[in-house]
């Protein structure tokens, strides 16, 4: 052997030698060899696949994207028709995927607390219920539970001239969710702006409430004031340029409703399930959170005569959500990347444009699946920064 | 403790003599009042969600058993028989005739005993790993190591054996095929990527950093369609290799990235100077890893660890979308046929009780082991 070889030549120490008794040397050398390894690897497989596509004719090219899809999405949030070149199908994937996530994510927050607080609770019967829900939804396979939700909406709802109607305005089919679609008119704008304004009064007047109450100790109402500012503001905006908004509702013509706004089945089915799903992790990482706070934290902001409703929300909710928050967002991004589940149920998400039809019809699966690869890694770096951001600026809390 | 107290008598502060509690406060009626009706809200609480267990239990228990068929040769006979009954429910006659394709597959009926063998195999494997009191359990262990190997072999037709190919694989045997591998696979391959993520040498570090960013980025079915999709043009030109040898791989790895995660959380929290004394002792890297830093490590992971694992086996029902046969894969093939079309719920509710038991199983052991392996206060 090369070491030992080594050692009999005593004191002058040979490059083997080194690698094998001198730290720093055999760190390199490791380092070298896995770089080389690596790049082995990488050099063989895309050898491979450069002569892999030569030999049927393909090449790896984008100049796809902009042919005409030839199929149509039944949900779509921008304009498109099968005469739609195949990124704007991309597009429609991405809007999907969005819309899905955001508003997965919304249910699933308030729900998870929701049933983590309940997780909480002294009444032995609620807390037995959530438990045994909980443990039920966290065991059973997601995909499971889109295929059950779907399969309730589509087979239990009733069909469009029996469906279940709220006031005749909201009606509920197997047909999807229908709701009146409101029509903006121009001075709408006013009304937007209006909102936007109210959201940047309330972070100022956050600030500067803080600041008097540092200053003086004088409180004020911040959370009423800032509901005004929000709500009632543009409302009574709406009302001052003559509401500016009417409403189409959905009729029953024929075997389907027209007109409205429709929240399809997949979508009803793809939200809900995936809500639920993530729902009962939030509630035990809530759960976790809470208990984490010490209750000595309770009773000493109850010694210093802080009300019950101030010492939730200046003592405890500020430490536990230090603990609550990085598990959170681990499960934004799960729900997030189940929403590629869409595909068992046809929901066109991007999974199902770009990953699935229009790859079928192009056979160009390299370039379809760096696109949705690339689409769903830009998402979780998004989401984890953000998180990551949100994550360090409560830390600061701390001290 | 009847007569202590005397009608009519005084007694001396502190002399009173001891009385038993009030009667509203124990047994049944106290635990009542405490637990279920000590303010207005709780009593709302209650009678709220006893409504809705009203309103939720008695038809999914009807649904479940009462009215369920459990004979029957098609959907139509059950649906006759419930309408004679007057009552609707599942008709797990159904699941009764398609067990077997529920827990084989397709693989072929004349070899199933090798699929039963491997399954008690299996199990005899698992018995030392997670019981510590079998008797010679190091040279157990050896077996349980060698076991997967065996077993693989057994399944695809070694020893002599017909041989099976991967396709005919399916049912609870697919779940279990892919769920073992994925995590027999991953726990190595997650601890190196792990203790990679921790390295000195910046090198090894970035790789398993970019290696493990990119898996936790991307969803486990854009990984499968990779797999099924795109790797053959990786490798080199007129081979292949096996549709389900590709996805064990694919889930060994994605498991792998999120357990080299949950084992870093691990080794971040054992103090430095675990690591400071063991060098002091003059234990090389791995000797200080292997006696010292991971047995701690590990030791505070195992409830991440057993969740990976969770997760892992549950997202296995992933494969139908690539086309493989697993419990849901078949269940939905078997809808196919005239004779049982919509009974979608039924398959659901089965495959449904079988990830639970066997989720809850694995968490239920993790729970056990954590208590058992705490050695603090």
């Amino acid at each position: 052997m090369a070491a030992s070889s080594a050692t009999s030549e005593s004191g002058r120490q040979s490059l083997w030698y080194r690698i094998f008794y001198d730290k720093e040397t055999r760190s390199t050398a490791i380092q070298v060899l896995t770089l080389t390894l690596l790049f082995a690897f990488f050099f063989y497989i895309i050898r491979n696949a450069v002569i892999n596509l030569e030999a049927i004719g393909k090449g790896y090219s984008f100049k796809f994207l902009w042919e005409p899809s030839n199929y149509d999405i039944n949900q779509t949030l921008i304009e498109y028709d099968s005469r739609s070149p195949h990124w704007r199908a991309t597009i429609v994937g991405i809007l999907n995927t969005l819309l899905v996530a955001v508003t997965g994510i919304i249910i699933a927050t308030v729900v998870g607390f929701i049933m983590g607080v309940l997780r909480l609770s002294h009444n032995w019967l609620i807390n037995k219920v959530v438990y045994v829900y909980i443990e039920y939804v966290r065991n059973v396979p997601v995909l499971l539970h889109i295929l059950m939700v779907h399969g309730v909406i589509v087979n239990t709802l009733p069909l469009p001239r029996n469906a279940i109607s709220i006031d005749d305005t909201f009606f509920l089919t197997n047909r999807g969710f229908y709701t009146p679609k409101p029509l903006f008119e121009p001075a709408m704008w006013a009304v937007f702006i209006a909102f936007v304004v109210g959201i940047v009064f309330s972070i100022w007047f956050n600030h500067y409430a803080k600041k008097v109450q540092d200053a003086t100790g004088k409180i004020y109402p911040v959370i009423w004031i800032s509901l005004a500012a929000i709500i009632l503001f543009p409302i009574l905006v709406y009302f001052v340029v003559g509401s500016p908004m009417s409403f189409e509702m959905a009729e029953l013509r024929g075997f389907n409703f027209k007109g409205g706004l429709v929240l399809r089945p997949e979508y009803l089915a793809l939200t809900l399930a995936l809500a639920l799903y993530t729902a009962a992790f939030i509630a035990e990482i809530v759960r976790a959170g809470i208990q984490a706070i010490s209750h000595g934290q309770t009773e000493a902001s109850y010694a210093l005569g802080i009300k019950p409703n101030r010492t939730m929300r200046l003592v405890i909710i500020p430490q536990a959500l230090r603990v609550i928050i990085p598990p959170l967002s681990s499960q934004y991004l799960n729900l997030t990347k189940n929403s590629s589940l869409a595909i068992a149920i046809g929901y066109m998400d991007i999974v199902a444009t770009i990953g699935g039809i229009s790859l079928n019809q192009t056979g160009r699966e390299m370039e379809c699946m760096t696109i949705v690869l690339a689409l769903y890694l830009s998402f979780s770096l998004m989401i984890s920064a953000f998180m990551n951001w949100y994550n360090k600026k409560m830390k600061l809390v701390e001290r | 403790m009847s007569s202590v107290v005397e009608e009519g008598k005084t007694y001396e502060p502190g002399t009173y003599p001891d009385l038993p509690p009030p009667p509203s406060t124990v047994g049944i009626v106290g635990w009542v009042r405490e637990n279920l009706l000590s303010s207005t809200t709780n009593i709302v609480i209650t009678v709220l969600t006893l409504y809705f267990l009203w309103v939720i239990l008695p038809p999914s228990i009807n649904w479940l058993f009462l009215n369920a068929v459990f004979e029957g040769a098609s959907r139509d006979e059950c649906r006759a028989i419930m309408r004679e009954a007057g009552a609707s429910g599942a008709c797990w006659a159904f699941i009764g005739h398609r067990f077997e394709l529920f827990v084989y597959g397709f693989y072929p009926v004349e070899e199933r005993w090798r699929v039963d063998l491997s399954f008690i195999l299996m199990l005899a494997a698992i018995v030392p790993v997670l019981w510590d009191k079998t008797p010679q359990r190091g040279k157990m262990m050896i077996g349980s190591a060698l076991a997967p190997f065996v077993i693989g072999w057994l399944l695809i037709g070694g020893f002599g054996l017909e041989t099976v190919p991967t396709d005919k694989f399916g049912g609870f045997m697919l779940t279990l095929v892919i769920g073992v591998t994925g995590i027999v696979g991953s726990l190595p391959l997650g601890i190196a990527l792990a203790l990679g993520r921790q390295s000195h040498l910046p090198a090894l570090r970035i790789v398993c950093v970019v290696f493990i960013e990119f898996i936790r980025g991307v969803p486990l079915i854009t990984l499968l369609f990779v797999a099924s999709t795109m790797l053959n043009y990786f490798l080199p030109p007129g081979t292949t290799f096996d549709l389900l040898l590709r996805v064990l791989i694919m889930v060994t790895l994605f498991a792998a990235a999120y357990l080299a995660e949950v084992v870093r959380g691990g080794l971040q929290a054992i103090p430095k100077g675990q690591i400071e004394a063991a060098d002091a002792m003059g234990l090389k890297y791995w000797q200080s890893m292997r006696l010292i830093i991971l047995p701690q490590a590990l030791k505070i992971s195992i409830p991440g660890i057993v969740n990976t694992f969770i997760g892992l086996y549950k997202d296995t029902t992933l494969v139908i979308i690539i086309g493989l046969f697993d419990p849901l894969g078949v269940g939905r093939a078997s809808l196919a046929d005239t004779k049982w079309q919509g009974l979608s719920t039924e398959v659901y509710v089965f495959v449904a009780i079988f990830f639970f038991v066997s989720c809850i199983a694995m968490s239920r052991y993790s729970l056990y082991l954590e208590k058992k392996l705490h050695t603090g206060h």
